[in-house]
């Protein structure tokens, strides 16, 4: 390898140089000796280069990505582990491999057994991006399409939220909702999905509506079509890449949401999964490491799903929709 | 809106009340915000958000960065190294990485264990106190997958013959990088700047779970949030959570700002409307 690596700098530079210009355009700068003969010699060492340059590259590639899975790897194998061989063990395998771990998991904690939990977790999930759907595709609707008196002073508004630390507002939703009664139901949850308080989604939407061409709603304006019937008919069908993105990550941030049930659930029985794990981990602190990580484990798989079948939705919804800010 | 923008004035006329959720508000002026500068504590999870934001927010683009410029080469199995560098950006905030990190940084965790191997003294990430916040670092650093995501959808809209023509005046790979690169994705970094700073002063579920709920040990990972949530919602001294909220966005505010203002400077957007 060192004897490739020593190539005079010099030398790879004006090779890509040389690519740089169009093919026959070698000839142009008038001192261009090479014979046949030599051309293929270069082309052979470029190739040749070219293999170890992928070699190299691969292997970073390749070290970096066992780096990033492993926690995730050693939590997956771990959760298969008794508990006495997952601390300090570096190794993702273990002779004793069982799932009495998971057994003991699904049997839950305090009485409340975990379907419960997984039960809570998928209702509020499931609301969430029935919420975000309707309301935020209605309201970008909306800002996008409707000319209502304030409209961009609403929009900066919502646009400053986005902004802003959700901590501000956590204190006085939590009085009102307090004072309303609503602490240990799901509403305190899942109203601000509803009411397109979740600015990101709506910003989303607006984003994409206002690259969908206006003469659509306008050719079917002179049918006789209302607002209702252009957004329904015409936007909503349009919308779908939007609405995939945003259902996928309003499902995502349900699941994995800490805060809201920690404020809202008291009771076990109400419990998301994150809270009952939290449970677990304070009532099991040291004793039972496989249970915990066989929870975790299993608190996790409906995201992995996700993320396995919607990929490419969620990298490019990362990609193209994070640019437009 | 409704649920933003009525609780925002409600919680701007909270933060200068005593209120405990069980009685009336009573309005008490600038107590608070006077309590509050007077409290160690409060500079304690100021300075420990300080340090996450400064410290942890360049080394996470740094990383995002550095990968993206990777998978912009021409390569095979891009999409597959993309989509697995992603990936913990989606969990990482989630309680089960939370306790991942916990186990492998604990004492005689997988971590020590590495770290003795390399000479450093025996003993677990998780209840040293100077030892914590590297380990929030590394955590954070771990999830760089989404603004990787989003540099790399920059750094192909780079166009290739800036590259091919520094190449041919002679550039080598850091002018290249510190001339073209940097110049041309300069919106998306400052885009990318201003989300994960936001996101930084944000953080709350790793730390509540890693420390139990408390910040602990000696208050290392006493997270501004983590502090907040104590004081509202475990000691339910509800107006003085509120003006420490206030606090938070006006700080917020001024980065954010900052933030803004500076981009004029060194911001390149080019001739044609993004």
């Amino acid at each position: 390898m060192s004897a490739h690596t020593s190539t005079p700098q010099t030398q790879s530079l004006s090779n890509q140089a040389a690519a740089a210009l169009p093919p026959g355009a070698g000839g142009a700068g008038g001192h261009d000796p090479n014979g046949e003969a030599a051309k293929a010699a270069r082309r052979g060492a470029a190739r040749r280069r070219k293999g170890l340059k992928a070699l190299g590259f691969h292997a970073v590639m390749l070290a970096a990505t066992v780096v990033v899975l492993y926690p995730g790897v050693w939590m997956l194998t771990s959760s298969f582990k008794p508990t006495n061989e997952i601390i300090g063990n570096i190794s993702l395998w273990s002779d004793n491999m069982s799932v009495d771990n998971f057994a003991t998991a699904l049997s839950g904690i305090g009485g409340v057994g975990f379907w419960t939990f997984f039960t809570n977790s998928m209702i509020l999930a499931i609301a969430s991006v029935v919420g975000v759907t309707l309301s935020a595709s209605v309201s970008a609707y909306a800002f996008a399409r409707i000319n209502f008196p304030g409209r961009g002073v609403f929009f900066a508004i919502m646009i400053g939220t986005l902004l802003l630390p959700f901590h501000v507002v956590i204190i006085p939703q939590y009085v009102m909702f307090n004072q309303f009664g609503m602490v240990n139901t799901f509403i305190p949850l899942l109203a601000p999905k509803f009411l397109a308080a979740e600015a990101f989604f709506v910003f989303l939407m607006v984003q994409f509506m206002r690259n969908l061409p206006r003469e659509l709603d306008e050719a079917a304006r002179i049918d006789g079509c209302g607002h209702t019937r252009i957004f329904a008919s015409i936007m909503l069908p349009l919308m779908r890449p939007a609405i995939i993105t945003s259902s996928i990550f309003a499902f995502i941030w349900s699941w994995n949401d800490f805060l809201g049930p920690l404020l809202y659930l008291k009771k076990p029985d109400l419990y998301s999964l994150p809270i009952a794990l939290r449970l677990y981990v304070d009532q099991t602190s040291v004793s039972d490491y496989g249970a915990q990580m066989a929870m975790a484990v299993l608190a996790l798989v409906p995201v992995m799903i996700f993320f396995i079948l919607f990929q490419r939705y969620i990298v490019d919804g990362v990609a193209t929709q994070g640019l437009k800010g | 809106m409704l649920l933003t923008a009525f609780p925002m004035v409600a919680s701007l006329y909270l933060a200068f009340t005593d209120y405990d959720l069980f009685h009336d508000p009573s309005w008490i002026g600038l107590q608070n915000f006077r309590d509050l500068f007077a409290d160690s504590r409060f500079w304690t999870s100021a300075r420990v958000t300080a340090i996450y934001v400064l410290v942890g927010t360049p080394i996470k683009l740094a990383a995002a960065l550095a990968v993206a410029m990777l998978l912009n080469m021409k390569h095979r199995g891009q999409g597959a190294y993309r989509s697995i560098f992603y990936a913990p950006s989606l969990i990482g905030a989630s309680v089960s990485i939370a306790i991942v990190w916990k186990a492998m940084f604990i004492d005689d965790g997988i971590v020590d264990r590495i770290a003795q191997v390399f000479g450093a003294p025996a003993g677990g990430w998780v209840g040293d106190p100077s030892k914590t916040m590297p380990m929030f670092i590394l955590l954070a650093t771990w999830t760089f997958g989404a603004p990787m995501v989003i540099f790399l959808a920059g750094l192909k809209q780079v166009p290739a013959e800036l590259y091919e023509a520094a190449a041919v005046d002679g550039a080598g790979p850091a002018r290249k990088f510190w001339r073209i690169t940097i110049p041309m994705l300069s919106p998306v970094l400052f885009f990318n700047l201003l989300l994960e700073t936001i996101g930084a002063f944000q953080v709350f579920g790793s730390a509540f779970i890693i420390s139990g709920g408390t910040g602990g040990p000696a208050d290392s990972t006493l997270f501004y949030t983590l502090y907040l949530y104590i004081k509202g919602f475990a000691q339910f001294d509800m107006g003085y959570a509120s003006a420490m909220a206030w606090v938070l966005v006006i700080v917020v505010g001024v980065i954010t700002t900052i933030l803004f203002k500076t981009s004029n400077a060194w911001v390149h957007y080019s001739g044609d409307n993004r």
